[in-house]
Protein backbone atom coordinates (compact mmCIF):
# COMPACT_ATOMS: atom_id res chain seq x y z
CA UNK A 1 0.00 0.00 0.00
CA UNK A 2 1.46 3.34 -1.05
CA UNK A 3 -0.74 5.74 0.94
CA UNK A 4 -0.39 6.57 4.64
CA UNK A 5 -4.01 7.64 5.22
CA UNK A 6 -7.38 7.91 3.54
CA UNK A 7 -7.02 11.68 3.39
CA UNK A 8 -3.74 11.41 1.51
CA UNK A 9 -5.35 8.97 -0.89
CA UNK A 10 -8.27 11.29 -1.62
CA UNK A 11 -5.98 14.29 -1.98
CA UNK A 12 -3.78 12.55 -4.58
CA UNK A 13 -0.86 14.84 -3.81
CA UNK A 14 -2.95 17.89 -4.67
CA UNK A 15 -4.22 16.46 -7.96
CA UNK A 16 -7.36 14.93 -6.45
CA UNK A 17 -9.77 17.08 -8.48
CA UNK A 18 -8.29 15.97 -11.82
CA UNK A 19 -7.61 12.35 -10.91
CA UNK A 20 -11.02 11.72 -9.35
CA UNK A 21 -12.92 13.58 -12.07
CA UNK A 22 -11.23 11.31 -14.63
CA UNK A 23 -12.03 8.10 -12.78
CA UNK A 24 -15.60 9.16 -11.97
CA UNK A 25 -16.36 10.18 -15.56
CA UNK A 26 -15.01 6.84 -16.78
CA UNK A 27 -17.11 4.95 -14.24
CA UNK A 28 -20.22 6.98 -15.15
CA UNK A 29 -19.61 6.33 -18.86
CA UNK A 30 -19.42 2.57 -18.44
CA UNK A 31 -22.36 2.46 -16.01
CA UNK A 32 -24.50 4.64 -18.27
CA UNK A 33 -23.78 2.37 -21.23
CA UNK A 34 -24.74 -0.77 -19.29
CA UNK A 35 -27.98 0.83 -18.01
CA UNK A 36 -28.89 2.15 -21.47
CA UNK A 37 -28.28 -1.31 -22.95
CA UNK A 38 -30.39 -2.97 -20.29
CA UNK A 39 -33.28 -0.65 -21.12
CA UNK A 40 -32.82 -1.14 -24.86
CA UNK A 41 -32.86 -4.90 -24.29
CA UNK A 42 -36.10 -4.71 -22.29
CA UNK A 43 -37.72 -2.65 -25.04
CA UNK A 44 -36.40 -4.93 -27.80
CA UNK A 45 -37.75 -8.04 -26.07
CA UNK A 46 -41.13 -6.37 -25.53
CA UNK A 47 -41.36 -5.48 -29.24
CA UNK A 48 -39.97 -8.77 -30.52
CA UNK A 49 -43.34 -10.51 -30.86
CA UNK A 50 -42.15 -13.68 -29.13
CA UNK A 51 -38.95 -14.18 -31.15
CA UNK A 52 -36.92 -14.55 -27.96
CA UNK A 53 -39.03 -17.44 -26.71
CA UNK A 54 -38.60 -19.29 -29.98
CA UNK A 55 -34.80 -19.04 -30.09
CA UNK A 56 -33.77 -19.40 -26.45
CA UNK B 1 -17.96 -26.30 -34.67
CA UNK B 2 -20.04 -25.28 -37.63
CA UNK B 3 -19.20 -21.59 -38.06
CA UNK B 4 -21.58 -20.93 -40.94
CA UNK B 5 -24.48 -21.89 -38.69
CA UNK B 6 -23.62 -19.05 -36.31
CA UNK B 7 -23.45 -16.44 -39.07
CA UNK B 8 -27.25 -16.53 -39.05
CA UNK B 9 -28.30 -13.78 -36.60
CA UNK B 10 -30.94 -15.84 -34.82
CA UNK B 11 -28.47 -18.71 -34.26
CA UNK B 12 -25.83 -16.32 -33.00
CA UNK B 13 -28.25 -14.75 -30.51
CA UNK B 14 -28.13 -17.50 -27.85
CA UNK B 15 -24.42 -18.12 -28.44
CA UNK B 16 -23.71 -14.43 -27.74
CA UNK B 17 -25.91 -14.64 -24.65
CA UNK B 18 -23.82 -17.52 -23.29
CA UNK B 19 -20.56 -15.62 -23.78
CA UNK B 20 -21.60 -12.34 -22.11
CA UNK B 21 -21.26 -13.48 -18.45
CA UNK B 22 -17.71 -14.79 -19.03
CA UNK B 23 -16.46 -11.60 -20.64
CA UNK B 24 -18.23 -9.51 -17.97
CA UNK B 25 -16.55 -11.49 -15.19
CA UNK B 26 -13.11 -11.13 -16.82
CA UNK B 27 -13.72 -7.40 -17.26
CA UNK B 28 -14.75 -6.89 -13.63
CA UNK B 29 -11.80 -8.92 -12.32
CA UNK B 30 -9.18 -7.19 -14.49
CA UNK B 31 -10.53 -3.72 -13.70
CA UNK B 32 -10.72 -4.43 -9.96
CA UNK B 33 -7.10 -5.64 -9.79
CA UNK B 34 -5.96 -2.90 -12.17
CA UNK B 35 -7.59 -0.16 -10.07
CA UNK B 36 -6.19 -1.69 -6.87
CA UNK B 37 -2.64 -1.70 -8.21
CA UNK B 38 -2.95 1.62 -10.03
CA UNK B 39 -4.56 3.64 -7.26
CA UNK B 40 -3.37 1.93 -4.08
CA UNK B 41 -0.10 0.08 -4.71
CA UNK B 42 1.78 1.95 -7.45
CA UNK B 43 4.06 4.74 -6.17
CA UNK B 44 3.86 8.33 -7.35
CA UNK B 45 5.60 9.51 -10.52
CA UNK B 46 8.86 11.49 -10.27
CA UNK B 47 7.89 14.20 -12.77
CA UNK B 48 4.09 14.22 -12.97
CA UNK B 49 3.44 13.24 -9.35
CA UNK B 50 0.00 11.74 -8.69
CA UNK B 51 -1.64 13.33 -11.74
CA UNK B 52 -0.02 10.53 -13.76
CA UNK B 53 -2.61 8.10 -12.30
CA UNK B 54 -5.05 9.37 -14.93
CA UNK B 55 -3.02 7.17 -17.30
CA UNK B 56 -4.82 4.10 -15.91
CA UNK B 57 -8.09 5.17 -17.55
CA UNK B 58 -6.86 7.56 -20.25
CA UNK B 59 -4.53 5.29 -22.21
CA UNK B 60 -6.74 2.16 -22.10
CA UNK B 61 -9.74 4.26 -23.24
CA UNK B 62 -7.70 5.86 -26.04
CA UNK B 63 -6.39 2.47 -27.20
CA UNK B 64 -9.91 1.03 -27.20
CA UNK B 65 -11.24 4.03 -29.14
CA UNK B 66 -8.80 3.29 -31.99
CA UNK B 67 -8.98 -0.51 -31.75
CA UNK B 68 -12.79 -0.60 -31.77
CA UNK B 69 -12.88 1.68 -34.81
CA UNK B 70 -10.66 -0.72 -36.77
CA UNK B 71 -12.72 -3.73 -35.65
CA UNK B 72 -15.93 -1.90 -36.63
CA UNK B 73 -14.50 -1.14 -40.09
CA UNK B 74 -13.35 -4.76 -40.52
CA UNK B 75 -16.87 -6.04 -39.73
CA UNK B 76 -18.32 -3.51 -42.15
CA UNK B 77 -15.84 -4.67 -44.81
CA UNK B 78 -16.69 -8.34 -44.23
CA UNK B 79 -20.36 -7.41 -44.41
CA UNK B 80 -19.91 -5.76 -47.79
CA UNK B 81 -17.64 -8.51 -49.16
CA UNK B 82 -19.76 -11.45 -48.06
CA UNK B 83 -23.15 -9.71 -47.90
CA UNK B 84 -23.40 -11.00 -44.33
CA UNK B 85 -26.11 -9.34 -42.26
CA UNK B 86 -24.59 -10.34 -38.93
CA UNK B 87 -21.31 -8.58 -39.83
CA UNK B 88 -23.14 -5.30 -40.39
CA UNK B 89 -24.98 -5.82 -37.11
CA UNK B 90 -21.61 -6.26 -35.35
CA UNK B 91 -20.36 -3.03 -36.92
CA UNK B 92 -23.53 -1.27 -35.76
CA UNK B 93 -23.13 -2.67 -32.23
CA UNK B 94 -19.50 -1.56 -31.88
CA UNK B 95 -19.96 2.12 -32.82
CA UNK B 96 -21.56 3.46 -29.59
CA UNK B 97 -18.97 1.75 -27.36
CA UNK B 98 -16.14 3.10 -29.50
CA UNK B 99 -17.64 6.57 -29.36
CA UNK B 100 -17.94 6.35 -25.58
CA UNK B 101 -14.28 5.35 -25.16
CA UNK B 102 -13.27 8.20 -27.50
CA UNK B 103 -15.24 10.61 -25.32
CA UNK B 104 -13.64 9.21 -22.14
CA UNK B 105 -10.16 9.47 -23.70
CA UNK B 106 -10.80 13.12 -24.60
CA UNK B 107 -12.29 14.15 -21.24
CA UNK B 108 -9.66 12.36 -19.13
CA UNK B 109 -7.07 13.90 -21.44
CA UNK B 110 -8.43 17.36 -20.60
CA UNK B 111 -8.22 16.45 -16.91
CA UNK B 112 -4.59 15.46 -17.40
CA UNK B 113 -3.71 18.42 -19.58
CA UNK B 114 -4.76 21.06 -17.05
CA UNK B 115 -2.27 20.13 -14.28
CA UNK B 116 0.58 19.11 -16.62
CA UNK B 117 0.29 21.63 -19.49
CA UNK B 118 -1.75 24.37 -17.80
CA UNK B 119 -4.62 24.04 -20.28
CA UNK B 120 -7.53 21.67 -20.79
CA UNK B 121 -7.29 21.76 -24.55
CA UNK B 122 -4.83 22.58 -27.29
CA UNK B 123 -5.24 22.07 -31.03
CA UNK B 124 -2.24 19.83 -31.49
CA UNK B 125 -2.21 16.89 -33.91
CA UNK B 126 -2.95 14.18 -31.33
CA UNK B 127 -5.90 15.91 -29.66
CA UNK B 128 -7.38 17.16 -32.91
CA UNK B 129 -7.20 13.80 -34.69
CA UNK B 130 -8.77 12.05 -31.65
CA UNK B 131 -11.60 14.63 -31.66
CA UNK B 132 -12.09 13.90 -35.38
CA UNK B 133 -12.40 10.21 -34.43
CA UNK B 134 -15.34 11.12 -32.17
CA UNK B 135 -17.00 12.93 -35.10
CA UNK B 136 -16.31 9.89 -37.29
CA UNK B 137 -18.13 7.59 -34.87
CA UNK B 138 -21.00 10.09 -34.72
CA UNK B 139 -21.05 10.29 -38.52
CA UNK B 140 -21.17 6.51 -38.94
CA UNK B 141 -24.04 6.24 -36.45
CA UNK B 142 -25.99 9.21 -37.82
CA UNK B 143 -25.63 8.08 -41.43
CA UNK B 144 -27.09 4.70 -40.48
CA UNK B 145 -30.10 6.17 -38.74
CA UNK B 146 -30.71 8.70 -41.53
CA UNK B 147 -31.32 5.99 -44.17
CA UNK B 148 -34.53 4.00 -43.85
CA UNK B 149 -33.60 1.07 -46.10
CA UNK B 150 -31.48 -1.16 -43.81
CA UNK B 151 -29.34 -2.62 -46.59
CA UNK B 152 -28.46 0.81 -47.95
CA UNK B 153 -27.88 2.14 -44.43
CA UNK B 154 -25.50 -0.75 -43.72
CA UNK B 155 -23.51 -0.20 -46.89
CA UNK B 156 -23.34 3.60 -46.65
CA UNK B 157 -22.19 3.64 -43.03
CA UNK B 158 -19.84 0.73 -43.82
CA UNK B 159 -18.15 2.69 -46.59
CA UNK B 160 -17.83 5.72 -44.31
CA UNK B 161 -16.33 3.54 -41.54
CA UNK B 162 -13.82 1.98 -43.97
CA UNK B 163 -12.72 5.30 -45.46
CA UNK B 164 -12.27 6.72 -41.95
CA UNK B 165 -9.71 4.06 -40.99
CA UNK B 166 -7.12 6.37 -42.55
CA UNK B 167 -7.35 8.52 -39.41
CA UNK B 168 -6.23 5.69 -37.07
CA UNK B 169 -2.52 5.68 -38.09
CA UNK B 170 -2.69 9.48 -38.10
CA UNK B 171 -3.80 9.45 -34.44
CA UNK B 172 -1.29 6.78 -33.48
CA UNK B 173 1.75 8.34 -35.17
CA UNK B 174 0.74 11.99 -34.68
CA UNK B 175 3.12 12.34 -31.73
CA UNK B 176 6.02 11.28 -33.99
CA UNK B 177 5.02 13.02 -37.22
CA UNK B 178 4.29 16.39 -35.71
CA UNK B 179 5.62 18.42 -32.83
CA UNK B 180 2.79 17.87 -30.36
CA UNK B 181 2.24 19.08 -26.83
CA UNK B 182 0.92 15.57 -26.14
CA UNK B 183 3.75 13.36 -24.93
CA UNK B 184 5.11 10.51 -27.05
CA UNK B 185 4.15 6.88 -26.54
CA UNK B 186 5.30 5.33 -23.25
CA UNK B 187 4.49 1.87 -24.56
CA UNK B 188 4.98 0.83 -28.17
CA UNK B 189 5.37 -2.36 -30.16
CA UNK B 190 8.93 -1.57 -31.24
CA UNK B 191 10.68 -0.42 -28.06
CA UNK B 192 10.86 -1.44 -24.42
CA UNK B 193 8.19 0.32 -22.30
CA UNK B 194 9.34 3.57 -20.74
CA UNK B 195 7.36 2.86 -17.56
CA UNK B 196 7.96 1.19 -14.23
CA UNK B 197 6.81 -2.43 -14.27
CA UNK B 198 4.11 -1.94 -11.62
CA UNK B 199 2.58 1.03 -13.45
CA UNK B 200 2.69 -0.88 -16.72
CA UNK B 201 1.02 -3.87 -15.06
CA UNK B 202 -1.89 -1.73 -13.82
CA UNK B 203 -2.29 -0.05 -17.21
CA UNK B 204 -2.29 -3.33 -19.12
CA UNK B 205 -4.79 -4.84 -16.66
CA UNK B 206 -7.11 -1.86 -17.18
CA UNK B 207 -6.69 -2.20 -20.94
CA UNK B 208 -7.56 -5.90 -20.76
CA UNK B 209 -10.55 -5.03 -18.56
CA UNK B 210 -11.81 -2.39 -21.01
CA UNK B 211 -11.31 -4.85 -23.85
CA UNK B 212 -13.32 -7.60 -22.17
CA UNK B 213 -15.96 -5.03 -21.16
CA UNK B 214 -16.22 -3.94 -24.80
CA UNK B 215 -16.77 -7.51 -25.98
CA UNK B 216 -19.47 -8.09 -23.34
CA UNK B 217 -21.26 -4.83 -24.15
CA UNK B 218 -21.00 -5.26 -27.92
CA UNK B 219 -22.37 -8.82 -27.72
CA UNK B 220 -25.22 -7.53 -25.58
CA UNK B 221 -25.93 -4.73 -28.04
CA UNK B 222 -25.77 -6.99 -31.08
CA UNK B 223 -28.46 -9.12 -29.42
CA UNK B 224 -30.65 -6.02 -29.17
CA UNK B 225 -29.93 -5.19 -32.82
CA UNK B 226 -30.80 -8.73 -33.90
CA UNK B 227 -34.12 -8.56 -32.03
CA UNK B 228 -34.91 -5.08 -33.35
CA UNK B 229 -34.21 -6.08 -36.95
CA UNK B 230 -35.77 -9.53 -36.92
CA UNK B 231 -38.97 -8.27 -35.33
CA UNK B 232 -39.52 -5.68 -38.07
CA UNK B 233 -42.40 -6.72 -40.30
CA UNK B 234 -41.08 -8.15 -43.55
CA UNK B 235 -42.13 -6.76 -46.92
CA UNK B 236 -45.22 -8.55 -48.09
CA UNK B 237 -46.24 -9.40 -44.56
CA UNK B 238 -50.00 -8.69 -44.72
CA UNK B 239 -50.09 -7.49 -41.11
CA UNK B 240 -47.92 -4.49 -42.01
CA UNK B 241 -50.10 -3.25 -44.86
CA UNK B 242 -53.04 -1.75 -42.89
CA UNK B 243 -50.64 0.27 -40.74
CA UNK B 244 -49.08 1.86 -43.82
CA UNK B 245 -52.48 2.54 -45.33
CA UNK B 246 -53.61 4.15 -42.10
CA UNK B 247 -50.55 6.39 -41.91
CA UNK B 248 -51.13 7.81 -45.37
Amino acid sequence: MYWGSVGEFLEMGGYGLYVWTSFIITALGLTWEVVALWRRRTAAIADSRGIVRSIE
Amino acid sequence: MNWSKYSAPLSFYPLAGNMIPWFSALAALAMAVGLYIGLLVAPTDATQHDSYRIIFVHVPAAWMSMFLYVVMAIWAGIGMGLKARLSFMMAQAIAPTGAMFTFIALVTGCMWGKPTWGTYWVWDARLTSELILLFQYAGVMLLRTSIDDLRRADRASGVLALVGVVNIPIIYFSVQWWNTLHQGASVSMTAAPKMAAIMLTAMLLMTFGFWMYSIAVVLSRVRCVILERESQPAWGDPSSVPEVAEAR
